[in-house]
This record gives structure tokens, sequence and C-alpha cells, in this order.
């Protein structure tokens, strides 16, 4: 079982989130279609330390900043996103 | 000596009376300078790559680079379930081939990889599961697929330790019931490639790592591995967990996502449970092996990790599901679990085919059943390798889809959801 440490609620069983993936930057709208698909579909799927984005679905419903090493699953820094996502 | 007397009960019994040396199955080689193909990854499909390179296309000054030992990745986590009741055409023609190379294995390699066609079930619990299975199984009719749906009596009569009364929170309302399915033993499969390769020519290389890929104006040069750098044309990703990693040292991007997927097994007991039982509501899958053990299997972990640990929560669930499904084996013991990785792409299709580098071949992606594909990859990857493309069985999983908009929507590839 992870515990991820929710700034909101502190620390949570990871079973109360929903693992949205590796934070992937959003394309400006003027973007062409290849840079659209890869947006979509491509991932850098690192093994070692990522920063992603997880939702606690059964806790205070907020999106968070996840640092997670994806080989040991240990936890980093766990921060709230700010502004409109 | 030939390979089929070394191996004929006669060679035996004579080895055994005369207590004369056994030679290695395979030998162990230096690595070479250079090599026309390097395949990364000895698992079933780099071993059935590597195999059908020197079979079908005598091309056999090959390299298998295997970081560990052969099989200890997805080859051999796996819960050795093969069958082809998929949804698309492309998936069902693919996999349909796949289970006729499997019939047909054993005399193939000249290794008995104890193939049991007991038959494939997967249950429905309610009115639209039940809708589904009838879609699925006239899909599967029209292309020539043994397929159909069945009711909870004959349910019962095929595995008479389901619970197939109206009283369970998931009911066993109807299935859908694929007799070519069934289960391999899928060390033997890894192990009869790999001799029959070797046998060819292959050499396999375990405990050497692929460090680096060097590319030369577009074009694959060099291979760096922990033994040594391999002057090659052609290297073919063959890597399940990996290939994102594999594939970035040619600096090719993929669209995949590693994830892993638990599975465990009981203590071995009778036999009492014949087919493959599959339920998509409860994430769970239970087949029993020639030994009499359980072996369960569920879907992919929550979130995407490299890691092959397994965890409690699995435990907990699975148990919880499939008492919920055979109630009578609430007092057997789990002996051990564990987890292999799964590549999963956006659409649940593998990614076969050649990349922006040239001389760079992809056969990853495999998601949650890679190894009921594996030997079916190895003879079209070993056909894209010899001709330079893609032959017609594999062409719709090529790595350009993800950026043309052909995907492949193949939601019948995972036995249970994701």
């Amino acid at each position: 079982m992870l515990v991820i440490l929710c700034p909101h609620c502190g620390p949570r069983n990871s079973d109360e989130f929903s693992f949205q993936g590796e934070i992937v930057a959003r394309p400006g709208p003027a973007s062409d279609q290849e840079t659209w698909r890869d947006y979509l579909y491509m991932r850098d799927n690192v093994a070692g330390w990522q920063t992603e984005r997880w939702f606690h679905v059964s806790g205070c419903r907020r999106f968070l900043n996840v640092e997670r090493h994806t080989v040991t699953n240990e936890i980093g820094v766990v921060t709230p996103v700010g502004g409109v996502q | 000596m030939n390979q089929k007397a070394r191996f004929s009960a006669w060679g035996l019994f004579k080895r055994g009376l005369t207590r004369s040396h056994w030679p290695r199955v395979w030998d162990h080689h230096e690595l070479r300078d250079s090599y026309d193909v390097v395949i990364v990854g000895g698992g079933v499909h780099g071993l059935a790559t590597a195999y059908y390179l020197a079979r079908n296309h005598g091309i056999t000054n090959v390299a298998v680079v295997e970081k560990s030992y052969i099989g200890s990745g997805g080859s051999g986590r796996n819960t050795a379930i093969v069958r082809s009741n998929y949804l698309t055409p492309e998936g069902s023609k693919f996999y349909d081939r796949s289970v006729e190379l499997y019939e047909h294995l054993a005399a193939d390699l000249n290794f008995n990889v104890m193939f049991e066609q007991r038959g494939h079930m997967t249950l429905a619990h309610s009115d639209s599961s039940l809708r589904t299975m009838r879609w699925r199984a006239e899909v599967n009719k029209l292309q020539g697929i043994d397929s159909s749906v069945i009711g909870p009596e004959e349910i019962k009569s095929l595995a008479p330790f389901l619970d197939t009364s109206d009283h369970p929170r998931y009911p066993i309302l109807g299935a859908l019931w694929h007799p070519p399915g069934g289960i391999v033993r899928h060390d033997a499969v890894v192990w009869g490639y790999a001799r029959a390769a070797a046998a060819l020519g292959v050499h396999i290389h375990q405990g050497t790592e692929l460090t680096g890929i060097e590319v030369e104006s577009g074009r694959v040069a060099v291979a760096q591995t922990s033994r040594g750098d391999i002057a090659t044309s052609t290297i073919v990703n063959c890597t399940a967990g990996w290939a994102s990693l594999v594939a970035k040292m040619a600096g090719v991007r993929l669209p995949i996502i590693t994830r892993p997927l638990q599975a465990a097994v009981t203590e071995p007991v009778r036999q009492f449970l014949h087919p493959v039982v599959v339920s998509g509501s409860l994430h769970t899958y239970v087949s029993q092996t020639a030994r009499g053990e359980l072996v369960f299997g569920a879907s992919v972990d929550p979130f995407a990790s490299y890691s092959t640990r397994g965890s409690l929560e699995f435990a907990t669930g699975l148990a919880t599901h499939v008492l919920e499904l055979m109630p009578a084996i609430s007092k057997m013991r789990m002996l051990r679990q564990w987890a292999g990785l799964c590549d999963m792409t956006p659409d649940f299709g593998p990614i076969i085919g050649p990349t922006p580098v040239d001389g760079f071949y992809v056969d990853v992606g495999w998601g949650t059943y890679g190894f009921k594909a594996g030997p079916v990859a190895g003879e079209s990857v070993a056909e894209m390798v010899a001709n330079g493309r893609p032959g017609s069985l594999i062409e719709p999983f090529g790595l350009e889809r993800f950026h043309a908009g052909t995907l492949t929507a193949e939601k019948g590839a995972a036995a249970v959801g994701h």
C-alpha cells in the first residue's frame, strides 16, 4: 500500500486516489496535428523519479502533483495543483 | 547427433544406461563483433523471432541479447492462457493464426509445450454483458472462430464448482464459450524456441544487457551491450516492460505506459476445474495447471510502475472475487503472488513494425496478452525483418497509426477490463 501525503487531508492510502499519469505539457491551440497527436499518445514512461498527477477521488477531490519513483514506488513531495487545469 | 534422435525416448534410455555425458542443450558463445540481426529480449517474442528468422528465412547470424535469463520477464510471469475470440477482424485473424501455431508447436520444436485446449469460458453476470457476449460470439462466428454463448446449465456441466445459483451478488447468467482456448506451459515454450533457434545457429546471450544504440545518419549502426559493442544494421526491440526505455536509446518515443499485472497461485489439489474461467466484472481469470495448482490473474494495477512486487490489496481483492465464483475453495491456501510488466498502448493493440530509425524494428506494447501472441508475432516479425516491410497480418499494428488516426480499438484484447 502506498501512502500519499495529501496537502489537504494528510497521509492517505493510495486506493483513495485515482492515477492520472505523467504530466504532459499541453500544446498551444495553434499547434499542428503532429504535436497534438504526440500530446495525446506519446509518453516518456520514465523508470525513475517522475512528477505525475493524481486525483483524490475519495478525499478532498482535488488534483495533486505527486513525485514518485516508478521502480521503487517511493513517494516524494506532493503539492496541490494551482489554478485552473 | 540430430535433435530428434538426441531427445527421443530411446536416446534418453541409452544415455541413462551408459551414463554418458549430457551435452548442454545450447552452447555458450562469445559475443561476435557483428551480427546481421540483434534481437533485444530473450522472451517468447524474441526467441520466436530468432527461430523463424533462421527457419523460414535462412538468416542465422542472429544474436538474442537478454539482460537476465531467458523467460525471466513477461514470458515467465503470465498466466499461460491462449485464445482467439477477439473482436476486431485484424485481432481475430492474428490470434487465430497464433492458436494454429500453438496447436503444432510441440511437434515443430520437438519440445512438449503441454498445450491443452481445455476451452475458455468468459462469464456474463449481467444482461448487458450477456449482450456483449452474444455480439462477440456472432462476430467470431463470421470470422470462422469457434465461439458461442452457453447458459448456466451447460456452464455447470463444464465447471461444476462454479456457483451458478441465483444467490450471489454476481449471478452467472451465461458465458462466451471458446473450445479452442486453453493453457500452455509457458517456460516450455521459451525453452523450446531457444533450443530450436540455437540448433539453427542463433546465438543466445543471457546476462547481456543492451546499454545503448548508435544511430548513424538515420540508420542503426551499433548495439552497445554490457559485454561489448555489436556492429549491426538491424535491431528488433522485443521487450516487455522496458520497451519505452529501449526505444529511447534509438531516439524513438512510444505511446506506452508500463503497468504491473499481478497473478497468484494456490497449493496443488486434485484436478477439478477443466476449462479456463474468466470473469470481466470480477476482474479475474482462473485455470488449473497440470500440476493441480489454481492460477489466478487480474487486471493491471491502478497506477503505472516498473515494480514487480505484489500488493496486499491485490491478494485480498482476488480472494474475495474468486470466492464469489467458487465458494467451495475457501479453505485453499495461496502459495505465492507475483507481478509482470504490461506495456499498455492507448488502443490496447500491439505496436509491431518499422520506426523512423532505419533498421530499428519494434514488437512491443503487448499489454496483457503478449504470451498468447508469441508464435505468430515471432513469425510475422521475422517475415518483416527479412523482407524489410510488414506483412498483411501485422500491417494494422504499425507505430504510424497513432499519427494517422487509425487506431485498432481492440476492446476484446484483454480478458478483463482495463
